[in-house]
């Protein structure tokens, strides 16, 4: 399986919304575990390892100044 | 309880012909590895000169977790059940994070083996052991406080420099074990670059003595009240003494660290103020993760630390050392003998460099979860932790340091066919599993003797040259390995009519779908580089 990369969620206005709450009142330290926590429970739930480094491949390629990502293998 | 004492060995002068001295072996360092190589050559009847800088053995309890691939290594040697007498067999680890369990878990051993998982043991205790052994040996030339200072190698061997109480002496040995820890003065003398990750973090052991009842498990903090910010281990050793590791940091002053009362106020924040102990062993350190680009240098051979360096955590060190001796052993042995090319002894590097790398992996992992450098390492560290608590899927990902397995030799240029690829391929350590003999128990690892073994299932190979047959049954009979669990044919993966071929070091080497000798036989050239 590859990456998806076509929209596939139903409300994204809504998710958004549920990702900005989630974070509310969180200072820096806690939003950065929060966030942690969840790559970790949806890599958990995705499984798939091929598709999961090509996610980190694709994030860490559209940071700016970072043109190239590093080696994932 | 009497206190244990470090056994003082004597100094022998050795007598001066002047010129050079001639021995074909020459192991340099007398700690874990350098022991473990030297009694290993001697149950092969190879004698060796054994020099230490030293007279006694480990200062210091340092490596404490055996494994099982460790104590059948010692098993083969004939000193297996001292260990399991004296060491401590633990089976559970506790993480705790900040001020509560995080969870546990159960190494789940597997029965049917001779050995447990772990045993907890203080390093000295072995190289006493090993030392008493090779004594007996007779094979052995044990010559304490001999400081090798220099190292001239040449195509016939390597001459070395060494000094003694009683004065200098040279001596060209055939060939050089380099077993003289991570400082290695052989290394330096070759001039041989030591390469890898540096970490910055410092940390204190302390070994205590108390009559505690704490259970006798692996106990981890991270980020405890009673040291925050940083991790803590709690493990067990014989004698009532328990190792407890304080991770101080990057900024700490390891002269300061060492101070007894600033250790003894550190321990009671931990056990509360109520708990009596006596420190018995307190070492401040940091450590590194690297290794020699190869380990063979011509005749001169680099084994254990000081060949490869790795954190403490996962208990890598010693039992990766002595993995190193149990794999040269058999092949100087038969370069020696003139049985074997002396090109077998570049599978050493074939077979070990990746098995050390394998280790540097795991612990440099380990060293990072416990030591997060940063806010985003800092925060998945923590994320990990926090939902360990609730959320099984979360554990695999706390890393307190995975611990020693035994390396399997996947692309070995010894290995043979895998005519029946089931169960442990070849480059695997033969596992162990229950067997009787004429009706009496015991273990398989035991059946094998010193040299190449044939280990066949319901069949009866012919005779083949350099090759002891051992006939492995469903039913008893007489004189074979009577298979009565079936666990040693599930965990050697052999249907009826196979067989497989085992190294002198009980590794795998290849697995038959029949016993027709040709396939067999060039499969025993192929693992001796014939
Ligand atoms: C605090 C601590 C905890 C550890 N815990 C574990 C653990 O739980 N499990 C594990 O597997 N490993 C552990 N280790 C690692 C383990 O102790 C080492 O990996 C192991 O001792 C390596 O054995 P070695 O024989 O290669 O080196 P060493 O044991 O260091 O022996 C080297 C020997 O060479 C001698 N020598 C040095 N230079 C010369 C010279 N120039 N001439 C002659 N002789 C010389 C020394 O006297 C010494 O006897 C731990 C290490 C430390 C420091």
């Amino acid at each position: 399986m590859r990456l998806r990369r076509e929209p596939n969620i139903a409300d994204p206005d809504a998710l958004y919304a549920a990702l900005m709450e989630a974070h509310r009142g969180l200072d820096e330290e806690a939003s950065r575990r929060l966030d942690a926590k969840l790559v970790l429970l949806l890599a958990n739930h995705i499984g798939d390892e091929a598709v999961l480094r090509e996610a980190l491949h694709l994030a860490r390629g559209t940071i700016p100044g970072q043109d190239k990502a590093p080696a994932t293998d | 309880m009497t206190a244990w004492a470090p056994p003082r060995y004597a100094h022998r002068v050795q007598p001066h012909r002047g010129g050079v001295e001639e021995a074909r072996v020459a192991i340099v360092g007398g700690g874990l590895v350098g022991l473990t190589a030297a009694l290993d050559l001697a149950r092969r009847g190879v004698a060796s000169v054994l020099l230490d800088e030293d007279d006694t053995v480990s200062a210091g309890s340092r490596a404490i977790c055996f494994s099982q691939r460790t104590l059948e290594i010692m098993g083969r040697l004939g000193i297996g059940p001292r260990f399991l007498k004296k060491g401590i067999t633990w089976n559970r680890g506790r993480v705790f994070f900040r001020d509560r369990e995080a969870y546990s878990f159960d190494l789940l051993p597997e029965s049917g083996h001779e050995y447990p998982a772990f045993v907890n043991l203080q390093q000295y205790y072995a190289e006493q052991w090993l030392v008493e052994e090779c004594e007996v040996s007779g094979l052995v030339d044990l010559r304490w406080r001999s400081r090798v200072a220099g190292v001239a190698p040449r195509e016939d061997g390597a001459v070395l420099e060494v000094e003694t109480p009683s004065g200098p002496y040279r001596l060209h040995a055939e060939w050089v074990l380099a077993c003289d820890g991570v400082r290695s003065q052989v290394r330096r003398a070759l001039d041989l670059p030591f390469t890898g990750q540096v970490f910055d973090d410092r940390f204190l052991i302390a070994d205590v003595r108390m009559r505690a009842d704490f259970p006798t498990e692996r106990w981890f903090w991270f980020d405890p009240p009673f040291h925050p910010g940083q991790s803590v281990l709690l493990h067990k050793q014989p004698d009532d003494i328990w190792r407890i590791d304080f991770q101080l940091g990057r900024d700490a002053d390891g002269e300061a660290e060492r101070e007894p009362e600033r250790v003894r106020a550190r321990v009671a924040a931990m056990l509360g103020k109520a708990v009596p102990f006596d420190l018995e062993w307190v070492s401040v350190y940091t450590f590194r993760c690297r290794r020699l680009e190869r380990f063979r240098h011509g005749r001169v051979l680099f084994l254990g630390d000081a060949a490869h360096q790795v954190s403490p955590f996962g208990a890598r060190g010693g039992n990766g050392g002595v993995q190193d001796a149990d794999n040269l052993g058999w092949k100087l042995a038969m370069v020696l003998r003139g049985e074997a090319p002396e090109r077998l002894l570049d599978s050493f590097d074939a077979e070990r460099v990746p098995a050390a790398d394998e280790n540097i992996l795991h612990s440099s992992r380990a060293t990072d979860f416990i030591t997060p450098k940063g806010a985003a390492c800092r925060a998945y560290r923590d994320a990990v932790l926090e939902l360990a608590h609730d959320l099984p899927l979360a554990r695999p990902f706390v890393n307190s340091g995975r611990l020693s397995r035994p390396a399997v030799l996947r692309g070995s240029p010894l290995n043979g066919p895998d005519e029946a690829p089931r169960a442990a391929p070849p480059g695997t350590a033969c596992p162990d599993a229950p067997i009787r003999r004429d009706g009496q128990p015991d273990w398989l690892l035991r059946q094998f003797g010193g040299g190449f073994t044939l280990l066949a299932r319901e069949a009866h190979p012919v005779r083949m040259e350099g090759l002891r047959v051992v006939e492995l049954r469903d039913s008893p009979r007489p004189g074979a390995l009577h298979d009565h669990s079936g666990l040693a044919a599930a965990r050697l993966g052999l249907a009826p009519g196979e067989c497989a071929l085992l190294r002198p070091d009980q590794h795998i080497a290849a697995r038959f779908a029949t016993t027709a000798p040709d396939p067999i036989l060039a499969a025993l050239r192929k693992a001796v580089m014939a």
